[in-house]
């Protein structure tokens, strides 16, 4: 059982302006098993708290704790957080020229278990996990997000969910730009990732449509950089209907 | 040790061609003071049937082309033999031929002419291995005759301290390909001049290279695309690393286009990274073109550090910073690296690569 626990996180991010407040007092707890939707409209300050918590250099910490079972996140350098058991799957996965995707995941896991994997049984593993996300073999050979389409990026970020198997994953807009058929295919792997390591999901996305596939324990609306208001899933409906203008005039 | 009695006009510094390189470093090489040994120190590895490497009387080897380079004047009249390597027309060669040149001594200078010759429809690579304590100047001529193919892969790996000085200059005739790859890691000061001559329809070159400068390296390639014939097609495109005080590289690529080059087709790409404080790279691409009948013709320059973005997402997925820097720079040298094709000479230059960078503390 894991916890991620966020406390009165504020957060700034340095513009030639000078420093910009975004995140004003964020307080969120996430449980193993637990899925929470973010949402909330464009720049109310999602993906700060994402890329904040993963430890992006362009944010400033100005308050406020993250801690990962009682761990202080905010301490450790980008990939002990991901050691700890955090993932953060992209909106925009980046290109790494030259890297292959066989080479990049075989990296990642031996960093992450501490010891390179046993060739067979991982050879079989990203095989299985390919497959499972209906993605062509010949993917392990490109590089990494090079030249892939944004339905591509998004099955490779969620295979990297499902071969990584961290505690606690946040999805930022995981939805956007996907087909309604890569929508279910990416959705399905995010609930095999449930399932198979009971992980704790925060899901960022402006759109309810995801949450038909990926049900929701608990929603958050994120407007000026906090939650103003939360509830179940049935609070989704409501912003599906009703959008967020009594929120952002506030 | 021959004396040199010609008085070329030794460059001063503010030539167009030598203005980046550090004159005081070039052991004499330049001005006619360095010592020049009798030393020929070239020789064949691995050859194959259809493959002769001799050395030719200078008397006896065809003139090579003109160049307004002192060293390589110098190295004409000093170098009484022509290392010719010949392959024969249509004679296709499975596997490298490597030249191999090692342990000089760094006390006196080496003069060395070395030509490479196809024949009509042959096809071959040739691998020109550079180790050990070199105080060289080098002129290289290949002769590429009618449909024929060679890629040359020309590794600098010197012993540090060392000086080379070297023209490769390519003559490529009708459909003939001229394929090179330069790699340049080792070496206290290295300048290379690649250079192309189309001379029929239908040639077309790929030059490739990489390099890695460390402290107080320097490394020069100055390229020249000659397009003198119609559809002629090129590629350059090098890749160069640097990290430590007083690393310099210098990229120059100059393409001319001819008014006769009607249908050309050019482009070249120079990429530089720069991994420390106190490195230095100079990337100057020049388009000459005197006709606007052309296919196209194109040049781009890029010289920056780390993306922090690449660092971040390799980061995220539990990849320490120094690996996640060194998968970043061997995927920078990989598209580059991998067109050698030989893989104990690929790991290699990873793995010098892989040390560079650790010794750069990252």
């Amino acid at each position: 059982m894991s916890t991620l626990e966020i406390r009165g996180l504020q957060v700034s991010v340095n513009t030639d302006a000078g420093a910009v407040e975004i995140l004003k007092g964020v307080d969120l707890t996430i449980k193993s098993g637990e899925t929470h939707a973010i949402m909330g409209p464009n720049g109310s300050g999602k993906s700060t708290l994402a890329y904040s918590i993963a430890g992006h250099p362009k944010y400033s910490i100005t308050g406020g704790t993250v801690t990962l079972d009682g761990v202080d996140l905010l301490e450790m350098t980008v990939d002990e957080r991901a050691k700890a058991g955090l993932f953060l799957a992209m909106q925009y996965p980046v290109e790494v020229p030259g890297v292959s995707v066989s080479n990049f995941l075989r990296t990642a896991v031996t960093a992450l278990r501490g010891e390179a994997p046993k060739l067979r049984t991982w050879t079989g593993e990203v095989k299985d996990a390919m497959e499972a996300l209906k993605m062509d073999p010949a993917f392990a050979t490109r590089n990494v997000n090079e030249g892939f389409s944004g339905g591509e990026k998004k099955r490779h970020e969620i295979m990297q969910l499902e071969l990584l198997k961290p505690k606690i994953a946040i999805l930022d807009e995981t939805d956007s730009g996907l087909d309604v058929d890569a929508l279910r295919i990416v959705s399905e792997g995010v609930v095999r990732a449930k399932e198979a390591n009971n992980l704790g999901v925060l899901l960022i996305t402006h759109y309810t449509r995801i949450l038909r596939y990926i049900k929701p324990d608990f929603v958050h609306v994120f407007a000026n950089g906090k939650i103003v208001e939360e509830g179940g899933a049935e609070l989704a409906e409501k912003l599906e209907a009703n959008g967020y203008a009594e929120y952002v005039g506030s | 040790m021959s004396l040199l009695t010609t008085n070329y006009l030794s460059p001063t510094g503010r030539e167009e061609a030598w203005r980046f390189t550090p004159l005081k470093r070039l052991g004499g090489l330049h001005d006619g003071t360095a010592k020049v040994g009798e030393r020929e120190s070239l020789s064949l590895k691995s050859g194959a049937s259809g493959v002769s490497f001799e050395r030719i009387s200078r008397d006896l080897a065809p003139s090579p082309t003109e160049t307004d380079d002192v060293v390589m004047q110098r190295v004409r009249e000093g170098a009484h033999n022509v290392a010719t390597l010949t392959i024969a027309a249509n004679t296709e060669v499975a596997e490298a031929i490597t030249l191999s040149r090692s342990a000089h001594g760094l006390d006196s200078a080496e003069f060395s002419r070395v030509r490479i010759e196809l024949g009509a429809h042959a096809r071959a690579t040739v691998i020109m291995e550079n180790t050990g304590d070199a105080f060289l100047a080098e002129d290289v001529e290949f002769a590429l005759a009618p449909g024929s193919n060679l890629t040359f892969v020309s590794l600098q790996e010197w012993n540090t301290g060392s000086t080379h000085l070297a023209k490769h200059h390519a003559i490529v005739d009708r459909d003939a390909t001229f394929k090179s790859i330069t790699v340049t890691v080792g070496g206290s000061l290295v300048r290379l001049l690649p250079s192309v001559e189309f001379i029929g329809q239908g040639a077309s070159c790929e030059l490739l290279g990489v390099y890695f400068a460390t402290e107080g390296q320097f490394f020069e390639h100055r390229m020249f695309v000659d397009h003198k014939v119609p559809n002629a097609k090129s590629r350059v495109n090098y890749k160069g690393a640097l990290a430590g005080q007083g690393a310099h590289t210098v990229w120059i690529g100059d393409v001319f286009i001819r008014a006769a080059a009607e249908g050309t087709d050019t482009y070249e790409l120079n990429r530089n990274l720069l991994l420390s404080d106190g490195a230095r790279a100079d990337s100057v691409p020049n388009l000459e073109i005197e006709t606007g009948e052309i296919v196209g013709a194109g040049h781009a320059s890029t010289t920056g550090r780390f993306d922090d973005e690449q660092l971040f997402y390799l980061m995220s997925r539990g990849i320490e910073l120094a690996d996640a820097r060194r998968l970043v720079v061997r995927g920078f040298f990989n598209e580059i690296v991998t067109e050698i094709g030989d893989a104990v000479i690929q790991d290699r230059l990873m793995d010098r690569i892989d040390n560079e960078l650790a010794k750069a503390g990252s």
